[in-house]
């Protein structure tokens, strides 16, 4: 099944990157392993610079900014 | 450029609702009016600007550009000023902390970025030029920034890496593996959706601070009287400055709220060096920021970066004093 990590400590952009994720589900109906990283230690294994991030099966998709409800489906697309 | 706003908030009180412009009340509210509308219009637009600065500002290179370059000692003034471009979110910060490291940039180079990125930012820019005006706010952000670049320059100086976390010096050991992340390639038409709406939200998250800040200077601006301050804390007496900044330093006002405020202290004979420290010292250091850090350093290394930027902010609210 199709991984999705959401990473962030936990600020607004964070937050609504990972609603924007359900919601992209919720209209595609795919299905979805959704997981939050807040932990800072375990964020940086990804060796990343800004948040937030979002990660498909381990690859960052979007970096640093908010990932929109349309852009994500058009990533769960391909 | 803001006369507009200013005959609106006269019709609005004067006319409209009848408030004569001679009564505490009537100006009071005024005031309310001209400063809200002018400060939330100055915050969308920097906040704006500063949004398309980020999008297309290269983190990446500039990392590598901090770490493989002999910058003869402008590497702090460098990551002192990208601290000051950054986004305000202090969850990045620490993240970027951490790559900084990791990518071999040396502890006070990234202490550099670190004092700066909270210290200057768009909010409290954008609050200043409101409140202070352009020339004002220049001191404030070129002081902010020299103090990034001195303070990192000095906590470069004692060997702190013992001091971080040991899951960061665990880091530090390996450095690091390249990223498979590809540029993102969007152009500016595609962008602009993404920077209007998150200006949107910023504005949004601060809109209350801002209106609750400016009512209280409002208020203290109609019924205080002429030179309050200035009579008991504001005649120029040196521990001023440190205690303002003592004070300030556990505060976590946003600059959105305290700006207003502080505006108010100063039109009633605070000087304004010891108004700019006490905001630094609000905005620049603060307990949560603290809270987060210690995810990667000891309680000992947070002690000295704040006693090391406290004391700057101190010895620049002197100066300030001194020149102003």
């Amino acid at each position: 099944m199709l991984q999705i990590k959401v990473l962030g400590p936990g600020c607004p952009k964070c937050k609504t990157t990972y609603n924007n994720v359900l919601e992209a589900l919720k209209q595609t109906n795919v299905e979805a392993n959704v997981e939050k990283v807040e932990d800072i230690e375990e964020m940086m294994k990804y060796n990343i610079l800004t948040t937030p991030v979002l990660m498909m099966n381990d690859q960052i998709k979007v970096k640093g900014r908010i990932a929109q409800v349309s852009e994500i489906i058009e990533l769960l697309k391909k | 450029m803001f006369d507009w706003i200013q005959h609106f908030a006269d019709w609005l009180i004067y006319s409209v609702f009848g408030i004569g412009a001679e009564t505490h009340l009537g100006t009071a509210l005024n005031f309310f009016v001209y400063d809200t509308l002018k400060i939330l219009l100055l915050l969308f637009l920097i906040v704006f600007l500063m949004g398309v600065v980020n999008a297309y500002f290269p983190i990446e290179k500039l990392k590598d550009f901090l770490n493989r370059k002999k910058l003869y000692g402008l590497e702090y003034f460098f990551a002192s000023i990208f601290g000051a471009i950054t986004p305000f979110c202090s969850c990045s910060s620490v993240p970027l902390f951490i790559g900084f490291v990791q990518g071999g940039i040396p502890l006070g180079v990234t202490f550099a970025f670190l004092i700066t990125s909270p210290l200057v930012n768009e909010v409290a820019i954008a609050m200043f030029i409101g409140m202070f005006g352009i020339k004002a706010t220049l001191i404030y952000a070129t002081s902010g920034i020299l103090l990034g670049t001195l303070g990192g320059w000095l906590l470069g100086k004692f060997n702190l890496e013992p001091m971080l976390s040991d899951w960061v010096k665990k880091i530090l050991e390996n450095k690091m593996q390249q990223s498979d992340y590809e540029e993102e390639k969007l152009t500016f038409r595609q962008r602009l959706p993404e920077i209007t709406r998150s200006a949107w939200d910023i504005v949004k998250g601060v809109v209350l601070y801002v209106i609750i800040g400016i009512a209280i200077g409002a208020a203290m601006h109609g019924y205080v009287p002429e030179n309050f301050f200035g009579q008991y804390l504001g005649g120029g007496q040196w521990w001023t400055v440190p205690i303002a900044v003592i004070l300030a330093v556990p505060m976590y006002a946003n600059a959105a709220g305290i700006v207003p405020v502080i505006q108010v202290f100063v039109a009633k004979g605070v000087p304004l060096g010891t108004a700019i420290a006490f905001m630094m010292a609000t905005v620049g250091l603060s307990i949560p920021e603290a809270t987060l850090l210690k995810k990667v350093m000891s309680i000992k290394l947070i002690a000295i970066y704040f006693g090391v930027v406290t004391l700057f902010i101190i010895l620049s609210g002197f100066l300030f004093n001194l020149l102003l």
